[in-house]
């Protein structure tokens, strides 16, 4: 495999004409091969920072982007041999589908032979060999999709740059587009900066995620980590389902509403303790550590949602096997394992 | 298909509307091929009087489709980069220039031709020829090939679509001229179509600049009316129908606000390759 374009960022901030400012002083490096996403909710700066490696937007003074070794602050996008997806696409609607595939190699005066070589093999990887001569406006969302990629990627790019590339597709689409492009990153072994809000797209494509939180990054590390070991509240919150307990901690328990957990080497104190609904367990409620009742039951079909009252102050929910039916009203026994609980 | 009265009613009207517009504009032509206007068609039927406009006129005619494409090129070549630089800008003071850009319409041809001559009319050579009819008549027609360019600009995310091209490696000026041109296309063949329509019908400022070497087609027009026989006003209003018709209904045509058509086909969930045919249901 060729060599990858590693991405580092060197304390890149940007505050905008109009004094809002959307990124705070960040410092990033991307391995050469790697599949980044940057996640967060929408005004975290996660675009903008896409927008500065790519070249559409320059970082505040001091802040530096390098390429390998290469320092492209000043270089505009169409000097930087980045490919990108935007999230409306950006098909070029005078052009068909194998003249928008061959732009970016047009401009870099490859021969009509090498265009059309390359143009071909693009469509074949992609799928959309028949679409060739389609009109952008003929093309359906996800043929739209399938045709942005390529043309990203027909110019062999240093590295790929995915803008929410997926939000504008139905939930069906999504999925299977997904499968699509995690194996075609695979294949493809390209630095790939890839922006989205979504966070089972993020899971399932990134080798790191890089949790963003109004302008700051909240926390960086692989999709486990994040998931497992989220740093601070607002990373627990934003994956996932969390479930979240107020209570104290004295001798060694954890006193909440619905009764106590046992928690070693924990601080005395007022504290919350959170948890996933996967890892909570029913148990009988004469032998529970802690009890509610059920507030509302969601059929799922593998399984059943349950949403309970009386732990704590607010709800919490949890995952339950269908081999028992759970009735609004009923009473409720939970234990959830000490590894699993989480401190913030 | 229950015709009541209203129906008939709003019919009667709209014919009444109709034949109210009509009407003078076919006597006219009448009059233009009427051997006699005053004893009426009973006269017989001729074409002598088209003729004779034709001997007396055909420099008009000439000057006014040479100012007509002279002005094109210039509205072209000034006001799709300016409608491009204007649609850009996101301050305050490009919102002004675009409200600016409607004043020339409100302000009497009459004042604009004289505000040029108080400018310029000491350039003899300038003031002689017809390219002082042209200048007025860019100044006049501009603004709509401007606001019928700014009105495509605006409707699609040409930003997004620059930025895209911008990936792919392309600088300014392929830029502009790949993608930004090629997709303002309907708005330039709007304009276009206006600012001919426009410029060959211009009778104000043209009136005001014109010197007696430099006659466009309507200031012939009204020098006929005035000093011919009403027969040869009227066969002159023809040939200038016949020249500017073909113009207004590919306005018609081309001029129409067009429906955006982004709303894409419908994905195909279930089977998730195109299908090797080809063909979509």
């Amino acid at each position: 495999m060729s060599h990858s374009t590693a991405i580092r960022l060197d304390s890149c901030a940007k505050t905008f004409p109009n004094g809002a400012k959307a990124l705070d002083p960040m410092s990033l490096t991307i391995e050469g091969g790697e599949t980044l996403i940057f996640l967060g909710p929408s005004g975290c700066g996660k675009t903008t920072t896409l927008r500065i490696i790519a070249g559409l937007e320059s970082p505040d003074s001091g802040g530096k982007v390098l390429f390998d070794d290469e320092d492209v602050t000043k270089l505009p996008i169409e000097h930087r041999n980045v490919g990108m997806v935007f999230q409306s696409y950006a098909l070029f609607p005078n052009m068909n589908v194998q003249q928008n595939i061959a732009y970016g190699l047009k401009i870099r005066k490859v021969s009509i032979t090498d265009i059309t070589q390359r143009v071909n093999e693009m469509m074949e990887m992609m799928h959309i060999g028949e679409l060739q001569d389609r009109s952008i406006d003929q093309l359906s969302g996800g043929q739209r999709q399938r045709v942005a990629l390529a043309r990203a990627i027909a110019v062999r790019p240093k590295v790929l740059l995915l803008d929410e590339p997926l939000t504008a597709l139905d939930a069906l689409l999504r999925e299977r587009l997904r499968v699509d492009i995690d194996s075609l990153l695979r294949s493809l072994g390209i630095t790939t900066v890839y922006v989205t809000h979504d966070q089972a797209e993020a899971m399932s494509l990134g080798d790191r995620i890089v949790v963003m939180d109004r302008g700051q990054v909240a926390q960086v590390g692989t999709p486990r980590e994040i998931y497992f070991e989220p740093q601070g509240e607002f990373v627990a919150d934003f994956i996932g389902t969390m479930n979240r307990m107020q209570g104290t901690v004295t001798d060694g328990r954890f006193q909440t509403r619905g009764g106590s957990l046992p928690i070693p080497h924990a601080n005395e104190g007022p504290s919350n303790l959170l948890f996933r609904p996967e890892n909570a367990r029913i148990v009988p409620v004469a032998q529970a550590p802690l009890s509610g009742t059920v507030a509302s039951v969601f059929f799922l079909g593998d399984k059943s949602r349950l949403i309970i009252s009386g732990i704590t102050d607010g709800h919490i929910t949890i995952d339950a096997e269908n081999s028992e039916t759970f009735n609004p009203g009923d009473p409720i026994g939970l234990s959830v394992d000490t590894q699993h609980l989480l401190f913030v | 298909m229950n015709r009541n009265y209203r129906f008939y009613l709003q019919l009667t009207f709209t014919i009444v509307v109709c034949a109210f517009l009509i009407v003078p504009v076919v006597m006219s032509m009448m009059a233009g091929v009427t051997e006699n206007f005053i004893k009426g068609i009973s006269s017989g039927i001729t074409l002598r009087w088209i003729f004779e406009v034709w001997d007396l006129y055909r420099d008009t005619i000439f000057l006014s489709l040479l100012i007509a494409i002279a002005c094109l090129i210039c509205t072209i070549v000034l006001g799709v980069p300016a409608a491009y630089v204007l649609a850009k800008r996101q301050g305050r003071v490009a919102r002004m220039i675009e409200e600016l850009l409607t004043l020339p319409l409100a302000i009497p041809g009459l004042a604009i031709a004289l505000a040029l001559i108080i400018s310029f009319g000491g350039f003899r050579e300038f003031r002689s020829s017809w390219v002082f009819i042209l200048v007025g008549h860019v100044i006049y027609t501009l603004p709509f090939m401007m606001r019928s360019v700014l009105a495509v600009l605006s409707t699609a995310d040409f930003r997004t679509l620059e930025e895209g091209a911008a990936s792919l490696g392309a600088g300014f000026w392929r830029r502009f001229f790949d993608i930004v041109i090629p997709n303002c296309r309907t708005g330039i063949i709007a304009g276009s179509l206006m600012v001919v329509t426009l410029s060959m019908g211009e009778f104000n400022i043209t009136w005001m600049l014109h010197t007696p070497v430099t006659k466009t087609l309507p200031v012939g027009l009204a020098d006929s009316y005035a000093s011919m026989r009403l027969e040869i006003g009227s066969a002159y209003t023809i040939i200038f129908l016949i020249m500017i018709m073909p113009l207004l209904i590919a306005l018609q045509h081309y001029g129409k606000p067009r429906s955006p058509n982004t709303r894409p086909v419908e994905d195909d969930v279930e089977s998730p390759l195109p299908s090797t045919s080809g063909q979509r249901p």
